[in-house]
């Protein structure tokens, strides 16, 4: 079995800043585990612009943002392994692995960070009813066989769900001469981001339908076309506003799930609000040395701080595996207090915070005139700055600084909320 | 005089914008919460522009090389300029930032590569 210090599984842009800061935290020996045939992660098919404002001030593409990271993983000689699925991993850390061309592989590994990013929410999740024809597909399958595979699924197109892969599918399907008929959102707002809605769907004269959903698919072999229809309060659709819309083509963009059954398998407790890790505020799980960062730890819309994230995990994960962290003690819990939903960490060692704290959560619906507060023990210690508005599709971060744990040394409980404007 | 509605995308307010236009020019606006949303609305209005990014096919390879102009294009040359980048001719190999179609539909803005391929 082989030693591995660090151990990074994924090698998306979570994996690849985990690495990066692993390294410059002093750990030589730490391998990058990818499953597909190069490093990148999900950004290889995001070609959009859109990644990168905070991070270096720029906008560039998906395969930019990644290529800077791989250059710099690159330039430090960072042992990375493509072609190689991890099958899985114990609480004792020991890794298991396959690829063509290494065969099993184990590693006993001293610390390890789950970076397996997020998959779709598939058909059967949402239970469409119809034949099981083909033409139906998750919007990020159908980018990528459009952006890497070289291939357009179809001609004639309806998207279901209004997230920011879906907008951003109606763009790119009608840049390659396709038809989008329309974009059918169940709820009365969308998740997408407004950009996205005014770009990819407004000025192509692509029709946004919210509070409507697909109640029938029709075709045998083929997709022919889809019946959709209004829904009530209760989001049931409501008898006699059906309609049919022909198409060849039915694309879901109905939300994102972290990838966790490696983590589960190690023993890693899962939080039910992000369907991610648990975590502390040095982005450790409960088991001992495993540590989660990026999309398998709760679904992000901004790349930037997937990186942020990890390079902290990556950096603590180094820590760990040189033998530099004491025992923390036991952590007090993070609640979610009116409005917010899985806030992240969920845990914190407040007499150990020795570096700013960035929670991070989403809204539970859409508020106007809103601020972030933090109560420690229902005294409130911190008020953010205001904002105009707030909404589910967009994640809101709250940088807390340690100043703030040290004048409050016997805190037992924090709760993060928002405070709306009256 | 022309009446046009659009949503600012200044931030994610996303206010609707009730924009008076006559000979391409915005007269007024209204539905704007902040001055951002009045300049949003006159540049909509006199010279919208939009980044375009796309996949150009290279014989022999599975993966298309994905490009994007090197800065906003014109918004109604946008299907001229996808029409440009579908013919397009790539000699490999290429790194990104390389250009892929020089000066594209007379814009004075090149289409570039968003990857390496080699
Ligand atoms: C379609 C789409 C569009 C997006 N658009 C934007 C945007 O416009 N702007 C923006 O800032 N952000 C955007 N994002 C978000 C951003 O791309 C993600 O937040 C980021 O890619 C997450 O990085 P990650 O490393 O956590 O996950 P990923 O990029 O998904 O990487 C995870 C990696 O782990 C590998 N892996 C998984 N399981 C295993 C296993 N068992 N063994 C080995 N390897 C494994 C996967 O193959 C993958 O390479 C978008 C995301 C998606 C999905
Ligand atoms: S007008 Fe101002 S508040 Fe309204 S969307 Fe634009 S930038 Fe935001």
């Amino acid at each position: 079995m082989r030693q591995v210090d660090v151990l990074i599984i994924g090698g998306g842009p979570a994996g690849l800043a985990a690495a990066i800061a692993a390294r410059e935290a002093g750990v030589e020996n730490l391998l990058i585990l990818e499953r597909e045939e190069s490093l990148g992660g999900i950004l290889k098919q995001c070609i959009h612009n859109g990644f990168g404002l905070q991070r270096f001030g720029e906008e560039l593409t998906g395969p930019e943002y990644a290529q800077r990271y791989i250059d710099k993983a690159m330039e430090l000689a960072l042992p990375y392994q493509c072609d190689t699925m991890v099958l899985d991993v114990t609480p004792d850390r020991v890794v298991t692995a396959i690829s063509p061309t290494e065969g099993l592989q184990q590693f006993q590994a001293k610390a390890i960070v789950l970076a397996m990013g997020c998959r779709e929410r598939p058909r059967g999740a949402l239970g469409i009813p119809g034949w099981r024809c083909s033409g139906i597909y998750s919007a990020g399958t159908a980018q990528r066989f459009v952006n890497l595979e070289g291939f357009l699924p179809g001609k004639e197109v309806v998207i279901l769900g209004s997230g920011d892969i879906g907008l951003i599918m109606a763009r790119r399907m009608t840049f390659e001469g396709c038809k989008v008929k329309a974009c059918v959102e169940l709820m009365p707002y969308s998740s997408g981001l407004k950009r996205n809605i005014v770009q990819c769907l407004d000025d192509y004269g692509i029709p946004l339908m919210l509070n409507h959903t697909v109640v029938d698919v029709a075709g045998r072999e083929r997709l022919e076309g889809v019946t959709i229809a209004q829904v009530g309060e209760n989001l049931k659709p409501i008898p006699g506003t059906e309609q049919y819309i022909p198409c060849d083509t039915l694309l879901l963009s109905v939300g994102l799930i972290p990838e966790n059954e490696l983590s589960t398998a190690a023993g890693v407790e899962l939080s039910p609000a992000t369907s991610g890790p648990v975590v502390d505020e040095t982005l450790a799980t409960n088991v001992p040395g495993i540590f989660a960062a990026g999309n398998v730890l709760h679904v992000h819309d901004l790349v930037d701080f997937v990186s942020e994230e990890s390079a902290r995990a990556g950096e603590q994960a180094a820590r760990y595996a040189l033998g530099q962290t004491a025992d923390n003690g036991p952590a007090i819990p993070v609640e979610n207090g009116f409005g917010v939903n899985g806030v992240v960490p969920q845990r914190v060692h407040a007499g150990k915070v020795d570096a700013p704290i960035r929670f991070m959560f989403r809204p539970r619906n859409v508020y106007k005139a809103v601020r972030i507060c933090v109560d420690f023990d229902g005294q409130e210690v911190l008020r953010g700055k205001p904002h105009m508005i707030m909404a589910p599709g967009e994640m809101a971060t709250l940088e807390v600084e340690p100043q703030l744990f040290a004048d409050h040394p016997d805190v037992s409980k924090i709760t993060v909320r928002l405070e709306v404007r009256q | 005089m022309e009446t046009r509605i659009m949503t600012c995308i200044g931030c994610p307010m996303g206010c609707q914008l009730t924009v008076e236009v006559e000979n391409n020019q915005m007269v007024s606006v209204t539905g704007n919460t902040c001055k951002k949303g009045v300049e949003y609305a006159r540049d909509e209005v006199a010279s919208p522009t939009r980044m375009v990014t796309s996949v150009v096919r290279v014989p022999g390879r599975k993966a298309p090389l994905c490009v994007k102009t090197a800065q906003a294009i014109p918004k109604d040359q946008i299907f001229a300029c996808l029409q440009a980048v579908r013919k397009a001719h790539v000699n490999l190999p290429v790194s990104i930032g390389d250009v892929v179609v020089p000066n594209v539909c007379n814009t004075g803005i090149d289409v570039i590569a968003t990857r390496n391929l080699d």
